[in-house]
């Protein structure tokens, strides 16, 4: 029994490795064709009883082997993307103040354990419990669905901290990849509420993010919930489609950086008293562009590992439809800038690389090598004109781009896949009948339909969420007479490192 | 006695320093300071917001001097300080009226 998104995908015994033998099935019969011969002559030669008593069971040795190296593909992915932890840390810090960096990047490197540990004990469950892809070995799910049912689910139960009966190493190794995608989500709003977010405000986001927030969307999608099975429900295309997740993950953190930095207000100075923006650069350049380069690192792990299978060669697919948006957001974005400020702002490059690389996060197993590039030229200049946008009309400040990038780049990737998918890949995802994801290049406008409905939840239901969260949040701990989720003036002029951290990031250096 | 205080731009430290030397003198104190004069700054944009850089970097140095080694001391000091271009710097000449050595307690020019 297969479910979550990627169920029908992978059915009978012999497609546990689609690929290899949807393309090369003359391969396979070949091998076991000759296996046969082969202990066929040593039956006839007499040879060892033993071999005669039980031949070599070809295709059980190949389905093993092909589960463990699909499972150490999920492993890798898993590792690629917890050190884009990193990334995301030095791009903050480095488009930060100096005097905040200790506060940044310790946000950055707490979100992980903090996220992590409300994913492993209620998060995880709540998202995952009805999941199952055999492909990797994961061949039942641990538990049900607590709330809804049938193609209505709208949370799942099982597998409370990683325990009970069901759990395989399959299992807790997709746990670690999932715990690594979550996290990503947790640790986009530290960009757009950088340098006045209190720390214990920020604890509870993490807790709370990785238990409740980020599992909602995944429970709805990945898990198998009712967005996944609009195919059948409301006839949309192969139901939401999001291969690694530009809605799942970065438009749902995306939105929850822009209620954080609704509710948190701007930094002291930002805006002048006409409201015109004030630049306040960040203090470090290198560390930005490095955070970068690491997070286009990880994202090989982010996409191409979510075939969850290396037995599924789309993951070379992937990969370099990911690459390529990537360099085609970068350099756009360099060129974009320059003609809009004369000179080619580092940052702007790096948010449009960035942009790029979410927006393809969704599409990138379904689209083209072409239809990527045009995704990450598009991106590109979406981003920055979003940062302009957020800055000047809406008057929200965000220091690294974070709403724009995750947020904007995240909701134009999901719609992508409606729009660039060509039908090559993706027969039966969400158990559908679908024989391949297909976008209105292909004239099939139903995906996206079932992508513009998953752009709408993530929009009025997730920013609602968390909306509310850093409200509440923020009128509890003010009328506890605590001030708010806001650190206080002092300490935001000061610098938050002394006040929030007891350390200054850069002690020889200090200056206000 | 006299305190010779100037403004010149960074990279010329060495360069001055070495010509003073030159002409004689045993001391200097030296700090990093931002000015400007009367052309102003220049404006930059970061992420699309515009920003004014008015304070450009400058190097700052003062020194005791007897008063007849004034006015090689300033010739020096322009020689070596001068590119010719917007931004080259002040040199401007105070009045000490006591100077005193902390180690020995020696006062006025032993003092220098």
């Amino acid at each position: 029994m297969i479910t979550g998104s990627r169920a029908g995908a992978s059915t009978a015994a012999v497609d546990h490795f689609p690929d290899l033998v949807r393309k090369r099935p003359s391969f396979l019969r070949r091998f076991l064709i000759a296996t046969a011969i082969s202990s066929g002559a040593v039956l006839v030669a007499g040879g060892g009883a033993a071999l005669a008593a039980d031949e070599f069971d070809a295709e059980g040795a190949i389905t093993s082997l092909a589960t463990a190296t699909n499972l150490l593909w999920v492993i890798l992915g898993a590792s690629l993307v917890i050190f884009m932890q990193a990334g995301f840390a030095l791009v903050e810090t480095g488009f930060c103040r100096a005097k905040h960096a200790a506060h940044v990047v310790a946000t950055n490197f707490a979100i992980f354990g903090l996220g992590f540990i409300g994913f492993f004990f209620i998060g995880f469950p709540l998202a995952f419990g009805g999941f199952s892809y055999s492909a990797f070995g994961l061949d039942a799910p641990i538990g049900g669905s607590l709330i809804g049912s049938g193609e209505w689910v709208f949370l799942w139960k099982g597998g409370w901290a990683l325990s009970g009966g069901g759990i395989t190493p399959a299992l807790i190794g997709f746990f670690l990849y999932m715990v690594a995608f979550m996290d990503t989500v947790a640790t986009i709003p530290t960009g757009s509420m950088a340098e006045r977010w209190k720390w214990g405000s920020f604890v509870v986001w993490g807790f709370f993010c990785g238990a409740v927030y980020y599992p909602l969307m995944a429970a709805w999608t990945w898990g198998g919930g009712w967005l996944s099975q609009t195919w059948s429900t409301m006839n949309l295309g192969a139901g939401y489609v999001d291969f690694a997740g530009s809605g799942v993950v970065h438009a749902v953190g995306g939105v929850a950086a822009f209620s954080g930095a609704k509710v948190i207000g701007a930094r002291i100075g930002k805006f002048d008293k006409d409201g015109n923006p004030r630049a306040i650069p960040g203090h470090h350049i290198p560390m930005a562009m490095l955070g970068t380069f690491i997070l286009l690192f990880g994202w090989f792990g982010f996409n191409a590992a979510s075939t969850f299978a290396a037995t599924d060669v789309q993951f070379a697919v992937v990969a370099t439809n990911t690459a390529i948006a990537g360099a085609f957001g970068g350099v756009v974005a360099m060129f974009w800038i320059t003609k809009r400020t004369g000179k080619p702002d580092p940052g702007m490059m790096a948010n449009g690389m960035l942009a790029g690389l979410v927006s393809i996060t969704a599409p990138c197993a379904f689209v083209a090598p072409w239809a990527a590039a045009v995704i990450g030229c598009i991106a590109a200049v979406l981003v920055i004109e979003s940062v302009f946008f957020v800055e000047r009309k809406l008057k929200l400040d965000d220091p690294v781009g974070a709403i724009s990038v995750h947020g904007v780049g995240g909701l134009f990737g999901t719609l992508c896949v409606g729009i660039f998918a060509n039908g090559s890949y993706g027969a039966g995802w969400n158990l559908s009948d679908s024989e391949g994801v297909e976008g209105i290049i292909k004239g099939d406008w139903g995906q996206l339909g079932a992508q513009a409905l998953g752009v709408a939840v993530i929009i009025v239901v997730l920013g609602g969420i968390s909306y509310s969260f850093f409200k509440i949040q923020d009128t509890v701990s003010k009328k506890m007479g605590k001030g708010g989720i806001r650190s206080s003036e002092e300490d935001e002029v000061m610098g938050l490192d002394l006040p929030e951290m007891g350390v200054y990031a850069y002690p020889e250096f200090v200056k206000s | 006695m006299k305190l010779i205080t100037a403004i010149i731009k960074p990279f010329k430290l060495d360069d001055v320093k070495d010509a003073l030397k030159a002409a004689g003198v045993q001391g200097m104190t030296v700090s990093e300071v931002r000015g400007f004069g009367r052309q102003g700054g220049h404006s930059e944009t970061y992420r699309g917001a515009e920003y004014k850089i008015d304070f450009v970097p400058k190097v700052r140095f003062e020194l005791v001097v007897e008063d007849g080694a004034v006015d090689p001391v300033i010739a020096a000091i322009k020689a070596a300080a001068s590119t010719g271009k917007i931004g080259d710097g002040k040199i401007w000449v105070t009045d000490i009226d006591r100077l005193i050595r902390i180690r020995t307690g020696e006062e006025g020019p032993d003092a220098i």
